[in-house]
């Protein structure tokens, strides 16, 4: 019996007209929770009702808390018939249960109904006691924070990250219920609304448990999904990372410069500052710290590559991304590295994580892009007490995953996610994330007090490009990729591409500017049923990825870039036709080698009309190319740097990808040779679906002047970001006519779609300008035969462009990477190789064959030593010193731009007052985990909504458009009041999940579901007073901390 | 093959002010696309047609949306469903309210009935102003009309705070409502050099001074009816022209202040009987509300035309009035000093803004 829920109604406004012969209404409020039920009187013939009713107490099970929700149902009084029912709001009282998050639920709320939308808001006052500290009956999981923010959020730090937690529910949908025949479609979508918002109270409820039980105290990244199974049934599941984070004291206020890095700041304190309370987690779980020297093997990792640093046959990277269930790229064990980084994690059943960004050190390599999938047929769920079907699929999934990682010599998977799409009873589930070796030391008890010591140990190769370096074995990669000497420290082997799903760390060196890249797919398959059905499609999942894999690479080379962040790939079936989409951000990472072109080659040499179009579309090609480049400011830092002399040879370096999948990997090498081992990369133009191919390639339109975009939380190579935020949601649904498609006709289709979206978005906000589109998210869906939606999230948001420029110039890449060279004081011999590996490139090789010259056992020999110095305490402060001092330069230039805002917002406040009764507080929302030029200073609890909404008036509401666009803006109403009413201003890491769309046009019925989450925040306008000294603490606590480790 | 549904929805609406003036005009989606594309728009942006579509269609979605709470602005502020902000809800909201001068000048003075609405075709025909621009202005009118009519205080002030518009706006308001409620005639041919500024300006005057919020500033109506009693008294001012010394003493104060100061003495001098018999019979019969719809009829027949064909000029026009009012306090027989200023007040600012071609 550990609460006490208390509500009051206080007051109605703008209620409808519910009594046609006195335009008024006779409102009274229902509120339920749990079986009890309370009401108010009756308020007579008013539209703004006056309540002001008593304190209604529930006394319920801290568990019950957990799962329902507050039910506030508004009702018109009738003497004579049935009372009628004017909305409801359903209130999830979750953040009250945790003291770090809201005290009061306060305010205005929309009332909503499945049927006629918002009508009119209503007043309350929420409030909960809770009795004891409780935490001993463990069926409820109060005070476990949610975050749907996929990196430590900030005011927080990262005690421990435990890992990876999951749970899913499976109920039977009311939808098809037979009572669903006979109540009307009011009372159905309320039960479905009603059994949804319970199911994800239990899940968080479980997931809480599970947290509690590994000795954490939040989840981190949670993402939680619903599956509509039809028939047979509902499945709400989730996925997070298990964290113990601490609360930093707002006076350390680490993150001032959040809007600059997002992650350095928060990350940095996290590292210093004297750590506490581990201790209360006992870490049960796996996290044994057996081994003391865990970085140590990282660095014998790294002798071992450098000794067999050699070229290894040139090939591509096929591997990745590829075949449904097929493995990736294989890799061979190391086992030093495994053994002693790995313990750890391997205890542990899943050593998964759904961040995307980390405190800086937590991420050692990256070994690429990890995925799975599989096809199932969907049975009735027969025992909801019993998902273990559905279990079993993810169980097997994950463990693929887990395996490829291994394969890829990773111990982790980073940027983790889970999704299905479904249709009629086939079922795609899918994972995605990116194999990394982590550094143990945030997994381990007890981690922070000896961080400092770990230091020691910790990654010679600078932050800025240590990501980068490969974790496998290079020996016996047994998937092509080439390799090279790491551009940017000259010291580790780095592949010539990288594809993740994690955003790029704060602290990577790009060159240039990153841009979204998208690769786009349509495959017709036959109608069919069951296992039939279901093989098709699992044929067909190997081909469409690797048609995906080989768009973005071909993308990635037209753009000049070598790695992409943030991948995802969404594969949608329909009833004939299967949708691939895969989403990702590209940019120059210095530490990689140049990409090369793009080379087109005839299949039949000779005929003279062909080779002239060949050479035209090869002229376009290398414009293109070249036109990117000045778009996307990448001049490799070789050109200003290193290079003494003579040109870099890096454009004239060709790789070879071949279009189909056919042709076999011995040709492969075999052309490579003939290459004399530079990448030649052929596109080779046999049949007209590879001039289609190249067209569609040559089709991207850049996006205008003043536009770019990603699909990252923050533009690689853009920093000043100003206070404008206007985050959207965009819902497009294309009718295929009945004509004989073919696979390339969709194709182009859906490229349309998804390229006409991206212009109408630049054009609604050319405003903005200079502006980026973040986080752009896409989403596809087949919602029946001939009809395919997308559905587009993001944030614009507005940077100062002169700054933009000044940036770039005044803090090269280059440049920060001389001066760590500096701080480290590196080995004078050392120096020297890595000048005489520069001149040697410069004469104009790709450095692999260079590296080859530099004798292997030398090199080994040197890092040795320079471990050695590197772990003194002096250079470590200074390392960190400057870290800090670059984030707060950036600080300060950007405080200095945004001084003009206090000013905007006294402006905007001052014309509010002269509206006289307008008190609608104003909330934003992000896609983000942060909002430019604000500081988040407390996070106020998971916000995570589910509507239903139904309409029998289609055309008079404006048909589809006009009623799911009112729909979309009711959502964001009642999130925002939501946020509002928990006391924040702001959504962050906000996400539609679902957006399911019916419609029967001929009937004039449409229905539309909608899941929506985020996290409630407070956030502050960041002045110069508040963050100038901040930042000075921020450097004075690094170093008291470091000092007081030694 | 059809884009089937398109939506965009910001969490800050976003609305162009361009489209919202062609969706206030009266433009269809693919007229308002129209001129989109003559503005250059595209050349700008290099958009498509496609572009240009989707988003004239959303944002007219958005007005639409939108409409049902322009009509109670109030609501505006504190709705939930759209976040906009302030300085943007207040253009909506005075461009909302905003007329066309030639359209109000067509439906001033009249009754805002059904029967007047009926009539918005040929007032649409005849100004050019779309049909559902002429819509949407007279419903303003009218709901202006019929918040404003039972509520107490100042008329303006009345218009301004429920409606949220502007100063200027909300006099104008007042005017139109002002004059629908008097139902001053303004269509007559005569009246026709008029314009809703001139007609704005002297119901602006006569608010100030010839209702019953003039004295009475706590009562129903109190702007929009005039003073009923100083009606009555009006009546007393005929003792001006009916006695006839009172009028010769008054004739000869007139024209000895006047001497020497303008080129059209003579005509002054040889008319003013006339044109004070004008003023006074104007004033006298206004208790009549059949005269009161002529006020502006009268004004323009017994006194500006006859100034006019002799040839006066504005300040003519004013050195006359000034000195014909002034005399008025010197005759020692005349005891309605009041009156006679609370009338001639207005006559003088109205005549002053009316006296031009």
């Amino acid at each position: 019996m550990p609460g006490k829920l208390k509500a009051k109604i206080v007051a109605g406004r703008h209620l409808p007209v519910m009594d046609r012969a006195s335009d008024l209404t006779d409102a009274f409020v229902e509120v339920k929770f749990g079986n009890t039920t309370f009401k108010t009187d009756v308020c007579p013939k008013s539209l703004n009702p006056q309540w002001n009713s008593e304190w209604f107490k529930f006394e319920v099970d801290d568990e019950d808390l957990q799962d329902e929700p507050l039910q506030i149902t508004v009702l018109d009084h009738d003497t004579y018939s049935a009372n009628d029912a004017i909305g409801k709001v359903y209130i999830d009282i979750d953040p009250l249960l945790c003291s770090e998050a809201a005290s009061v639920i306060s305010g205005w709320f929309p009332i909503y109904d499945t049927i006629h939308g918002i009508r009119g808001e209503i007043n309350v006052l929420v409030k909960v006691e809770l009795f004891n500290d409780l935490n001993r009956f463990r069926q409820s999981s109060c005070g476990v924070k949610f975050f749907c923010t996929t990196s430590i959020p900030r005011c927080y730090r990262a005690a421990m990250v435990h890992g990876f937690v999951e749970e899913l529910v499976v109920n039977e949908d009311p939808e098809y219920q037979w009572i669903d025949r006979i109540r009307t479609p009011r009372a159905s979508n309320e039960a479905r609304q009603r059994l949804i918002s319970l199911m994800s109270g239990e899940l968080q409820r479980k997931i809480g448990l599970k947290v509690l039980e590994m000795g954490g105290n939040a989840v981190v990244g949670y993402l939680q999904c619903f599956d509509l199974e039809g028939e047979s049934g509902l499945v709400v599941r989730a996925i997070g990372t298990a964290c113990t984070l601490d609360k930093l004291s707002s006076g350390s206020a680490p993150n001032t410069n959040t809007h600059v890095h997002p992650n350095t700041a928060p990350a940095s304190n996290a590292c210093n500052s004297p750590s506490k309370d581990g201790k209360e987690s006992p870490l049960a779980h796996g996290c044994r710290s057996t081994h003391n020297s865990p970085v140590h093997s990282a660095c014998s990792s790294q002798r071992l590559s450098q000794n067999f640093s050699v070229s290894v046959p040139t090939l591509i990277f096929t591997g990745m991304g590829s075949g449904g269930s097929a493995g990736k790229e294989a890799g061979p064990l190391k086992t030093l590295l495994r053994q002693q980084t790995q313990t750890a994690l391997e205890q542990r059943e899943f050593p998964f994580f759904t961040l995307t960004s980390f405190p800086p050190g937590f991420l050692v390599h990256v070994g690429g892009v990890v995925s799975a999938r599989s096809v199932k047929l969907l049975d009735r769920i027969h025992n909801p007490d019993e998902p273990e079907t559905r279990d079993a699929w993810w169980e097997e999934i994950r463990q693929e995953i887990k395996s490829h990682a291994k394969a890829l010599g990773c111990h982790a998977v980073v940027g983790y996610s889970e999704s299905t799409s479904i249709c009629e009873e086939v079922c795609i589930l899918s994972a995605s994330g990116t194999a990394a070796i982590l550094n143990p030391r945030y997994m381990r008890e007890g981690c922070l007090d000896i961080g400092s010591t770990d230091h020691r140990f910790e990654e010679p190769s600078p932050p800025s490009c240590g990501f980068c370096h490969i974790p496998y074995d290079e020996l016996n990669m047994p998937f092509p990729a080439q390799l090279t000497y790491c551009y940017h420290c000259r010291r580790q082997k780095v592949p010539d591409v990288l594809f993740t799903t994690i955003d790029m760390p704060p602290e990577a060196a790009v060159t240039g500017k990153g841009c979204l890249i998208q690769a786009r797919l349509c495959r017709l398959k036959k109608k069919a049923q069951g296992e039939v059905n279901a093989t098709a499609i699992s044929n067909l999942l190997p081909f469409m990825e690797y048609e995906l894999h080989t768009q973005l690479m071909n993308k990635l080379k037209l753009r000049s870039m070598n790695a992409l962040f943030g991948l995802h790939i969404q594969i949608s079936v329909g009833e004939n036709m299967l949708l691939g989409l895969a989403s990702a951000t590209g940019v120059y990472l210095t530490a990689l080698p140049a990409p090369g072109g793009i080379q087109i080659a005839g299949k039949t040499p000779g005929d003279l009309s062909n080779e002239h179009h060949i050479l035209t579309i090869q002229k376009r090609i290398n414009d293109t190319i070249t036109k990117n480049k000045e778009l996307y400011q990448i001049n490799p830092p070789e050109l200003t740097e290193e290079v003494v002399g003579s040109p870099i040879p890096e454009p004239r370096q060709r790789s070879r990808l071949f279009r189909s999948h056919s042709e076999s990997s011995d040709e492969l090498s075999e052309l490579d040779l003939s290459h004399g081992k530079k990448d030649a990369f052929v596109l080779e133009i046999d049949d007209t679906d590879a001039v289609e191919d190249i067209h569609s390639l040559l089709t991207d339109a850049p996006p205008p002047t003043g536009f770019y975009s990603c699909n990252t939380e923050i533009m690689p190579g853009i920093y000043n970001w100003t206070t404008g935020v206007q985050m959207f949601t965009s819902v497009r649904v294309f009718r295929l006519s009945n004509a004989n498609l073919t696979n390339q006709g969709l194709n182009k289709i859906f490229t349309d779609l998804c390229e006409n979206l991206l212009k109408s978005f630049y054009f609604k906000l050319r405003s903005m300008i200079p502006c980026c589109l973040c986080h752009l998210n896409f989403t596809v869906a087949v919602p029946e035969e001939e009809l395919i939606q997308v559905a587009v999230t993001a944030v614009a948001m507005t940077f100062d462009k002169d700054q933009t420029q000044e940036k770039p110039a005044d803090k090269p890449v280059t440049k920060g990477c001389s001066e760590t060279e500096e701080q480290l004081q590196f080995p004078l011999e050392l120096c020297a190789d890595s000048s005489s590996i520069t001149t040697q490139t410069s004469s104009k090789i790709s450095g692999v064959p260079e590296s080859t010259n530099v004798s292997p056992r030398a090199a080994s020999v040197d890092y040795g030593s320079f471990a050695d110095r590197c772990s003194t305490w002096l250079e470590l402060l200074r390392l960190k010193a400057h870290t800090i001092r670059r984030g707060s330069v950036k600080t300060i230039s950007s405080l200095e731009r945004s001084s003009p805002l206090p000013e905007g917002r006294s402006r905007s406040l001052r014309s509010n007052r002269s509206f006289g009764g307008s008190s609608v507080p104003v909330v934003k929302m992000t896609p983000l985990s942060f909002l430019p030029g604000t500081r988040i200073i407390k996070y106020l609890g998971i916000i995570n909504m589910f509507f239903i909404r139904e309409t029998t008036s289609l055309r008079e509401e404006g048909g589809v458009s006009g009623f799911l666009h009112s729909f979309i803006a009711e959502v964001f109403a009642m999130v925002r009041a939501h946020v509002a009413a928990l006391g924040g201003n702001a959504v962050v890491s906000y996400s539609m999940k679902e957006c399911v769309l019916m419609e029967n046009p001929n009937k004039n019925q449409a229905q539309c579901l909608i899941n929506v989450s985020g996290d409630a925040v407070i956030c502050v306008i960041e002045t110069d007073q508040e963050s100038m000294p901040s930042t000075i603490n921020v450097v004075q606590t690094c170093s008291s901390g470091a000092d007081g480790a030694t | 093959m059809a884009v089937e549904l398109d939506v965009f929805v910001g969490n800050t609406t976003i609305m162009d002010e361009e489209v919202y003036q062609l969706w206030l005009d009266g433009y269809t989606v693919n007229d308002a696309v129209k001129v989109r594309m003559e503005g250059g728009v595209l050349e700008e942006f290099e958009a498509s047609a496609d572009v240009l579509l989707s988003d004239t269609m959303d944002q007219y979605r958005t007005f639409q949306m939108c409409e049902r709470l322009l009509h109670s602005p109030a609501k505006l502020a504190n709705q939930l469903l759209f976040q906009i902000p302030p300085h943007r809800q207040a253009i909506l909201i005075e461009r909302y309210y905003a007329f066309d001068d030639a359209f109000v000048r067509e439906v001033l003075g009249k009754k805002l009935s059904k029967g007047t609405k009926k009539d918005l075709d040929d007032i649409s025909a005849k100004t050019s102003v779309t049909l559902k621009s002429c819509r949407r202005q007279f419903d303003n009118f009218k709901r202006v009309f019929k918040v404003v009519e039972e509520l107490k205080g100042p008329l303006v002030e009345n218009i301004r705070q429920h409606f949220l518009l502007s100063d200027k706006l909300a006099r104008d308001y007042a005017a139109i409502v002002f004059f629908a409620n008097n139902r001053f005639e303004t269509g007559k041919r005569k009246l026709q050099y008029l314009t809703f500024q001139d007609f704005a300006f002297c119901a602006g005057q006569l608010i100030n001074s010839w209702t019953i919020g003039a004295v009475d500033n706590m009562v129903e109506d109190m702007d929009v009816d005039l003073d009923k009693e100083f009606l009555q008294e009006l009546k007393e001012l005929k003792i001006l022209i009916t006695d006839k010394d009172l009028l010769d003493q008054h004739k000869s104060l007139v024209c000895t202040a006047l001497r020497g100061k303008t080129k059209a003495f003579n005509e002054m001098e040889a008319n003013f009987k006339n044109l004070s018999r004008g003023l006074v019979n104007i004033a006298a019969k206004l208790t009549n509300t059949k005269d009161v719809r002529d006020f502006f009829i009268d004004l323009v027949e017994k006194f500006i035309e006859p100034c006019r064909s002799d040839r006066w000029t504005a300040s003519d026009m004013r050195l006359y009035l000034t000195h014909y009012t002034n005399s008025a306090h010197i005759l020692d027989t005349f005891k309605h000093q009041v009156v006679w200023d609370r009338y001639m007040g207005v006559i003088k600012s109205c005549i002053f803004k009316m006296y031009h071609d």
